[in-house]
């Protein structure tokens, strides 16, 4: 399945400035490793040291977070958006 | 690394200020709408609700609810959405362990200290590269 994975703009740099990477996937998990593998400088800022997702990175299919649905093997078919979103926290 | 400096009115800053005393003894924090261009510069400013009502003391989140609407925000006026501004109550403004954990490159991340519900200092960092620390980004103020 070919889908659209978007890139936020503080990441860009690391994925040849571009706004979006076309990957096969059949789910998220699998759009996320395919990015990853292609932009290898990404993966520290989108997975932690023991290779979960950041508890501040946020991905949706479509607008549904994947956390809600099936987390990693949530289905992805042709056409569908991949998007990575940054919950923004922090504190003294 | 050399950074350039992230250019900012009196006023804009000014705001960053009267948000962290509104807000004080609990963070605050918003949102930096700019341009990043040959210079990066500080355009606007979207105040944002703490979201931490567990810890707002000493912590701060936006949503990632919010962090859509301040893309389109920025979208829908020709801005990039440049970083993010919080403050530290009665502690020094520089990030601590806690906001590099949850921090990504490229970002302004400005803090400003409010010491006893007075405005300190004001300083935007920038996480390297390797995650392991932040650049610190010099503010230079003046009318853009």
């Amino acid at each position: 399945m070919a889908v659209k994975v978007l890139i936020p703009t503080p990441l860009r740099a690391y994925a040849n400035k571009q706004q979006s990477v076309e990957v096969q996937a059949t789910n998220a998990g699998e759009a996320l490793k395919a990015l990853t593998t292609q932009f290898a400088d990404l993966k520290k800022h989108l997975y932690n040291e023991e290779g979960k997702l950041r508890s501040f990175v946020n991905v949706y299919v479509n607008d549904e977070d994947i956390r809600f649905a099936q987390k990693d093997a949530t289905p992805v078919k042709d056409g569908d958006v991949v998007s990575i979103i940054p919950s923004i926290a922090g504190g003294r | 690394m050399t950074i350039a400096p992230l250019q900012i009115s009196e006023e804009l800053a000014a705001r960053i200020r009267a948000h962290g005393i509104e807000t004080y003894p609990h963070e605050c924090c918003g949102a930096i709408l700019g341009t990043d261009d040959s210079d990066r510069i500080v355009r606007d400013l979207m105040p944002l609700q703490n979201r931490r009502d567990d810890s707002p003391r000493n912590r701060f989140e936006v949503t990632p609810d919010d962090v859509r609407m301040a893309e389109k925000t920025a979208t829908d006026k020709k801005l990039d959405l440049i970083g993010w501004y919080h403050s530290h109550p009665d502690a020094p403004a520089r990030p601590s362990e806690f906001d590099r954990e949850h921090a990504w490159p490229w970002y302004s991340y400005i803090i400003v200290s409010i010491q006893k519900g007075e405005p300190k200092d004001m300083n935007s960092w920038r996480l390297k590269d390797d995650r392991a620390s932040y650049d610190q980004e010099p503010i230079a103020l003046g009318a853009k």
